[in-house]
C-alpha cells in the first residue's frame, strides 16, 4: 500500500483505518477484476446451447435447484466478489430487457475480458481497449442489422412462432414436450398481444404451477385460477354465466373500529341481541342475492352460520382469497371490489362465462377456474410437473419462451442462431479492423476473436472439436458468402441454420453484444480496488 | 509373486496419477480467485459428476435390498422425541424419512415421491432403475463418452422399451370376468412384496372388492382405513358401510333402523352471541339465574329446531354439551359429537345429506339416510357402524394386527395395492410380472443397440444392462443364484412370445402367465419414464454450487 509521508516522516492517513484495508492498483487491479469476471463466465460457459449442461444449486436452506438458465444460476450463486456481482447484474438486465440469451451475454463478456487481458499484457492502455471495443460493437450491431431478415407470421399462422419458442425451449430440461409448451406460450402471448400497436403486456399472463401430474398436463387457461375451493363442500362445482360479487368485508357480525360494549343485563336484551345477530346474517346474504350475484368471492372468512345460509340460499361462495388474486379477478371479470354490503349494486358485479372447481390426482387438491371472463385478455398458464424443482424450471423456461414470442411481435427481425450470427459478425469486424490506423485496431481485432468464443463454446458443449468446427464453418461462410452457417449442435447433418429453423431475435442478439461491451468497458476502467481486509 | 506385484503397481500408479492432477488443478484455481462467499463451495466437471453419481448410487444401494417378494425391511428411527420406530419396505416411506445432503440423492427421492403420488406403487423400482442407469452411465463416462451422447442414447432406448411393452400388453377391458382376475393377479403381485404377503389372497380380494366399488373413480378418499391393534392380520375385513370411530352418547339408542341423519357443523355449547363487544353485566344473583335460564332456553330451542327435522340421528362436528345431549337422549335421538372434519365430510358424502349450520327451514335441508346404525365392537373398542348407505361407493377397511408397526405397514401396503388397482381400472392394460417386462424391454433395446450406428449404441446397450439388473436384484434378494437364473431367463426370452420370469418361490424360471403374476402397465411405464428422466437430470449436471448454509441462531 502506498503511503505518503510529511516532512517529519509521519505517514498521512488518507483512508479511514487505512492499514486494515487491502488495496489493488493499476494493472494488478485490472487483472484481478478480469480474472473474477472470467471465472463467472467460465461457470456459465458449459450451459450454453441446446446441449449445455445443467448446474445443481443448493440454497442456504438445502433446497436443490437444477437449471441451465444463466440468470437463475447467477442469481442463486451467492456471489461475494464485486466484479462477479457486476456480471450477475449483466445477466439480470438481459433477462429484464429481453428475457433470453442470459447465458450468452455472460459468456460474451467473459471472452471480451479474456482478450482484454492479453492486450493489457502487451501494454495497451485500458481506455484504448475500451474505445476499440466500443467501435467494434458498433460495427457488429450494424452488421447484425444487415444480415437480419424479416420473419412472417400472423394471428392465424402461429407455426413459425412456435418454432422459435421451440428453439428456446430445446436447451432446457423440458425439451421432452417442447412443442406442447411452445404452443401454449405462443397462444398465451397472442391472446394478450396488441398486434396493432405491437405491444405485449406480459403481466397479463400469469404462470401458476402445482406439483403433481405430468408435464404434458400443462395447460393454458383463458381466465384465472385461484388456489381455493368453495367454502362449503356441497356447493355447486360449476357455475355458468356467473355474476361475481367481489367483497372485502367478512360475512360476520360487524366489528366497529371504536371501542364499545354491549351490556346484557336482562333476559329481553339477551333475546333481542340474538335476533339481531340472526338478522345480520340474513341481511348480508339477502343483499348479495338482491343484486343478482351468483357467486361471492370474499377476502375474509365466513362464520359457520353464514356459510350454511349461503349454501342454503344457493349462493356459492369462496373465502380467504388473497388480495392480489382478488384484484386480478376484478380486472378480468370487469367487476369492482366492494368493501361494504351496502354498496353492492348490480353494476359492480364481475362477469365470467364459466366458473368451475377442478380436483387433481389422488390427493384432494382443488382449484377454482374462472374462465371466459368479460375482459378475456388475462390468461393463465397452469404448469403441472413431477416435483417442485421441475415446475420451477418449467416456469423459467416458459418465461423465456414468452419473452421470445413477445420480442418477435414487437420487432419481427431475426438473425439465425447456432453461432452463425456471431461468426458472421466476427468476419465483418475482423475485416473492418484493418481499416483503423490507430492502436484501437488491436482491440477491434480482439473483439472479433471474442465473438468467436460463443460458437466455440457451442461446439465444445455439443461434443464437437471446437477449433476444427469453427474454422470450417467460418471458411464456409466466407467462401459462399452466406451468413447462415452455424454450428450443427443437434447432429442434424447440415450447417445451414435456415434449414434447421434455428433463429433468435435481432434485438436479443444486439442487446447481448451491447450489454456485454458496456460491462467490459466498465470493468476495464477500474484501476483501483479498495476493500476492507478480512476481519 | 514378483510378477504379480509388477502387475499391480503400474495399475496403482495409473489410478493415482489423474487424481493427483485433479487435486492440484483445484488448488490452483482456488488460489486465483474467490468469487463465492466464504462457506459456499463449488464443484466442477468430473468431480461434480462423481459426487452426484456416488450420491445416487448410495441411495440405490440403500433401497435395493427391499425390492421384490423376498425383499428385506428397514427400521427407521426418527430423531424426534420418543425415537419412534417405523418398520417398512416401502421405498417412498424409507426415502422420505432420510435426511440427505447430496443433491443428486435428493432428485432420486423426489422421483420416488412423485411415483408414489402418481401411481402409488413401484417406488423402489423407480429408484433402483434410475440408480442402475447412472451406474452404467458412470462406466460410459469413464470410457470418455460425453454425457449428452449417453442421454440421447437413453432417450432412444426408453422410447424403444416403451414400445416393446406396448406390443406385449394385454387388455381385458371388454371381458369383465377376465379383467377381475387380472385385478386379483395384480393385487396379489403387489402385496406379495409387502408384509401382507402371508395373507395376500385375503387382502387381494379385499382390495379388489374395495376398488370395484369405486366404479372407476380414483378418489381413494371414499375408502376409509381404520386400524385397530389386536387380532391377527387375517381378521381384517372390508365393510360395506361407513364406520365412525366414536362412541354413542349415554342413554341413547344403540341401534336405529331406517335412520334419518342430520349432519351438522354448529356450536352446541352455550351458543355465544357473536356480536362483537357483547358482554353480560348484571347487578344481582337472580339476574344471573335469569340469563342462564334464557341461555338454556335458547339451547333448548335450537335442539327443538333440530329435532323438528324429523331425524333420529344427529352428527355434529363440534362438541355437544351435556345439556343438549340429555335433551337428545330424551327424544330418543342418537347424537354423536366431535366427529373429525374428514369424517363429517365423508359421512355427508356417503349418506347423501348436507352439512347444516342453521336449522330454521327443516323442509329444505337435505337429510342423510341409512338402513341401520348400530354400535359394534372391534377388539375392545366400540365403533358406530352405518350400513345400507345410499352411495354404494364408500366402504371401510378395518385392519387388525399384532402391533402398531404391523398395522402401519399393513396400511401402507394396502394403500399401494389400492392405488395400483384404481389406476388399473382406468388404464386396463396389464403386463406379466416377475422380471418379465424388464427382460422383454432389454431384448428389444439390445436389438436397437445393434442397429444404431455411432457412440449412442453404447448408451443403448447400457440401458439394457440396467434393465436386466432389476431381475438380478430380485433374484439376489431372494437368495438365489442370480447369474444363473438371469442367463436362463435371457435364453428363454430369445424365443418369440415367451412368458418366462423369475419364480421366486420355487427359485427357478417359470411361466408368469401360469403362475398368475401380473403388473399394471401404467406403473411399469411410469417407472421407466421417470427413472430415465431422473437419470438424465443428474447426468446433465456438470457443476454443483452450494451456498453457505444459513446460520441458525442458537436458541439455547
Amino acid at each position: 500500500m502506498a503511503l505518503a509521508f510529511d516532512e517529519y516522516g509521519r505517514p498521512f492517513i488518507i483512508l479511514k483505518e487505512q492499514d486494515q484495508k487491502t488495496r489493488l492498483r493499476g494493472i494488478d487491479a485490472q487483472k484481478a477484476n478480469i480474472s473474477a469476471g472470467k471465472a463467472v463466465a467460465r461457470i456459465l460457459r458449459t450451459s450454453l446451447g441446446p446441449k449445455g449442461m445443467d448446474k445443481i444449486l443448493q440454497s442456504p436452506d438445502g433446497d436443490v435447484t437444477i437449471t441451465n438458465d444463466g440468470a437463475t444460476i447467477l442469481e442463486q450463486m451467492d456471489v461475494d466478489n464485486q466484479i462477479a456481482k457486476l456480471m450477475v447484474e449483466l445477466s439480470r438486465s438481459q433477462d429484464y430487457e429481453i428475457g433470453d440469451g442470459t447465458t450468452g451475454v455472460v459468456v460474451m463478456a467473459g471472452a471480451l475480458l479474456e482478450q482484454a487481458e492479453r492486450l493489457l499484457e502487451r501494454g495497451i492502455h485500458p481506455i484504448r481497449i475500451a474505445e476499440g471495443y466500443e467501435m467494434a460493437s458498433r460495427i457488429a450491431v450494424e452488421h447484425l442489422e444487415h444480415i437480419s431478415q424479416k420473419f412472417d407470421f400472423g394471428a392465424s399462422n402461429i407455426e413459425p412462432l412456435v418454432q422459435t419458442c421451440m428453439t428456446t425451449l430445446s436447451s432446457k430440461i423440458v425439451n421432452r414436450c417442447k412443442h406442447h409448451l411452445a404452443e401454449i406460450s405462443v397462444k398465451a402471448v397472442l391472446s394478450v398481444a396488441d398486434l396493432e400497436r405491437k405491444d405485449v403486456n406480459l403481466d397479463m399472463i400469469k404462470v401458476e404451477g402445482k406439483v403433481g401430474g405430468k408435464l404434458e398436463d400443462t395447460e393454458l387457461i383463458y381466465g384465472i385460477t385461484v388456489d381455493k375451493d368453495m367454502s362449503h363442500p356441497q356447493m355447486p362445482k360449476q357455475i355458468e354465466d356467473a355474476k361475481i360479487a367481489i367483497l372485502t368485508c367478512p360475512f360476520e357480525p360487524p366489528k366497529p373500529k371504536t371501542k364499545h360494549k354491549v351490556d346484557i343485563d336482562t333476559v329481553e336484551k339477551f333475546q333481542t341481541l340474538r335476533l339481531q345477530e340472526q338478522k345480520y346474517f340474513d341481511d348480508m346474504v339477502q343483499k348479495c342475492k338482491d343484486v343478482g350475484a351468483t357467486l361471492v368471492i370474499c377476502q375474509w372468512g365466513f362464520d359457520d352460520e353464514a356459510n350454511h345460509l349461503l349454501m342454503h340460499r344457493n349462493l356459492p361462495a369462496v373465502r380467504w382469497v388473497g388480495g392480489v388474486e382478488l384484484e386480478l379477478i376484478a380486472i378480468a371479470t370487469g367487476g369492482r371490489i366492494v368493501p361494504r354490503f351496502q354498496e353492492l349494486t348490480p353494476e359492480k358485479l364481475g362477469r365470467a362465462g364459466l366458473v368451475r372447481e377442478k380436483s387433481f390426482g389422488t390427493t384432494k387438491d382443488k382449484m377454482l377456474y374462472i374462465e371466459h371472463c368479460a375482459n378475456s385478455r388475462a390468461v393463465t398458464i397452469f404448469i403441472r410437473g413431477g416435483n417442485k424443482m421441475m415446475i420451477e424450471e418449467t416456469k423459467r423456461s416458459i418465461h423465456d419462451a414468452l419473452c421470445v414470442a413477445r420480442n418477435l411481435i414487437r420487432n419481427n427481425s431475426i438473425v439465425y442462431g447456432g453461432g452463425s450470427a456471431e461468426i458472421s459478425c466476427s468476419i465483418a469486424v475482423e475485416a473492418a479492423a484493418d481499416k483503423y490506423p490507430v492502436v484501437e485496431q488491436y482491440a477491434v481485432r480482439a473483439f472479433a476473436d471474442a465473438l468467436d468464443s460463443v460458437p466455440m463454446a457451442l461446439a465444445e458443449n455439443s461434443g464437437l472439436q471446437p477449433i476444427e468446427t469453427l474454422s470450417a464453418v467460418k471458411s464456409q461462410q466466407i467462401k459462399e458468402n452466406n451468413p447462415h452457417y452455424g454450428i450443427d449442435c443437434n447432429d442434424v447433418g447440415t450447417n445451414d441454420m435456415r434449414e434447421q429453423d434455428v433463429f433468435e431475435t435481432l434485438i436479443g442478439k444486439q442487446q447481448q453484444i451491447l450489454l456485454a461491451t458496456q460491462v467490459v468497458k466498465m470493468i476495464l476502467k477500474i484501476d483501483d480496488v479498495i476493500s476492507p481486509s478480512d476481519y | 509373486m514378483e510378477q504379480l506385484f509388477a502387475l499391480v503397481l503400474p495399475e496403482n500408479g495409473f489410478i493415482w496419477a489423474p487424481k493427483l492432477q485433479l487435486l492440484s488443478t483445484t488448488l490452483y484455481s482456488m488460489a486465483i480467485e474467490k468469487i463465492l462467499k466464504d462457506d459456499a463451495s463449488e464443484e466442477k466437471g468430473e468431480r461434480a459428476r462423481m459426487a452426484s453419481f456416488v450420491g445416487a448410487i448410495a441411495i440405490t444401494d440403500l433401497v435395493k435390498t427391499t425390492l421384490g417378494p423376498k425383499g428385506m425391511d428397514k427400521i427407521l428411527q426418527s430423531t424426534g422425541r420418543g425415537h419412534e420406530v417405523t418398520v417398512t419396505n416401502d421405498g417412498a416411506t424409507i426415502l422420505k424419512s432420510l435426511h440427505i445432503d447430496n443433491p443428486a440423492a435428493k432428485v432420486l427421492i423426489d422421483i420416488s415421491k412423485v411415483q408414489d403420488d402418481e401411481v402409488g406403487d413401484g417406488t423402489t423400482s423407480v429408484v433402483v432403475l434410475a440408480g442402475e442407469l447412472l451406474r452404467e452411465a458412470e462406466k460410459l463416462v469413464a470410457a470418455k463418452i460425453h454425457p449428452m451422447t449417453i442421454i440421447s442414447g437413453y432417450r432412444m432406448a426408453s422410447e424403444c422399451a416403451r414400445n416393446a411393452l406396448l406390443q406385449r400388453v394385454v387388455d381385458n377391458k371388454e371381458n369383465a370376468e377376465k379383467f377381475k382376475s387380472d385385478l386379483m393377479k395384480i393385487a396379489r403381485t403387489t402385496l406379495s412384496s409387502k408384509i401382507l404377503s402371508q395373507d395376500k389372497e385375503h387382502f387381494a380380494q379385499l382390495a379388489v372388492d374395495a376398488v370395484m366399488r369405486l366404479k372407476g373413480s380414483t378418489n381413494l378418499e371414499a375408502i376409509q382405513i381404520i386400524k385397530k391393534p389386536g387380532g391377527s392380520l387375517k381378521d381384517s375385513f372390508l365393510d360395506e358401510g361407513f364406520i365412525l370411530d366414536k362412541k354413542i352418547g349415554l342413554g341413547q339408542p344403540k341401534r336405529i333402523e331406517n335412520a334419518k341423519i342430520l349432519v351438522a357443523n354448529t356450536a352446541m355449547d352455550t351458543d355465544k352471541v357473536k356480536i362483537y363487544g357483547a358482554r353480560v353485566r348484571v347487578d344481582s344473583m337472580s339476574k344471573v339465574a335469569e340469563i342462564e335460564g334464557a341461555e338454556k332456553e335458547k339451547m333448548r330451542e335450537k335442539v327443538k329446531k333440530i329435532m323438528a327435522h324429523g331425524i333420529n340421528c344427529f352428527v355434529n362436528r363440534q362438541l355437544i354439551y351435556n345439556f343438549p345431549e340429555e335433551l337428545f337422549a330424551d327424544a330418543g335421538i342418537l347424537a354423536i359429537e366431535h366427529a373429525d372434519f374428514d369424517g363429517i365430510e365423508r359421512l355427508a358424502l356417503v349418506t347423501g345429506g348436507e352439512i347444516a349450520s342453521t336449522f330454521d327451514n327443516p323442509e329444505s335441508v337435505k337429510l342423510g339416510h341409512c338402513k341401520l346404525i348400530e354400535e359394534i365392537m372391534i377388539g375392545e373398542d366400540k365403533l358406530i357402524h352405518f350400513s345400507g348407505v345410499e352411495m354404494g361407493q364408500a366402504c371401510t377397511v378395518v385392519l387388525r394386527g399384532a402391533s402398531h408397526h404391523v398395522l402401519d405397514e399393513a396400511e401402507r401396503s394396502l394403500h399401494d395395492a389400492l392405488c395400483v388397482l384404481s389406476q388399473t381400472v382406468n388404464d386396463t392394460r396389464v403386463l406379466l410380472g416377475g422380471g418379465w417386462p424388464e427382460m422383454v424391454m432389454a431384448k428389444e433395446v439390445d436389438e436397437l443397440a445393434r442397429k444404431t450406428p455411432g457412440k449412442k449404441s453404447h448408451a443403448i446397450e447400457a440401458f439394457s444392462r440396467a434393465l436386466v439388473a432389476i431381475p438380478t436384484i430380485i433374484a439376489d434378494n431372494a437368495g438365489l443364484d442370480s447369474a444363473d437364473l438371469v442367463a436362463q431367463l435371457r435364453a428363454e426370452h430369445h424365443k418369440e412370445g415367451c412368458n418366462a420370469g423369475i419364480d421366486v418361490i420355487s427359485g427357478s424360471v417359470g411361466d408368469m402367465a401360469e403362475l398368475g403374476i401380473s403388473e399394471s402397465f401404467k406403473v411399469k411405464q411410469a417407472v421407466l419414464l421417470s427413472a430415465t428422466e431422473a437419470a438424465e437430470m443428474i447426468l446433465r449436471v456438470d457443476e454443483i454450487i452450494t451456498c453457505a448454509p444459513r446460520k441458525r441462531e442458537d436458541r439455547m
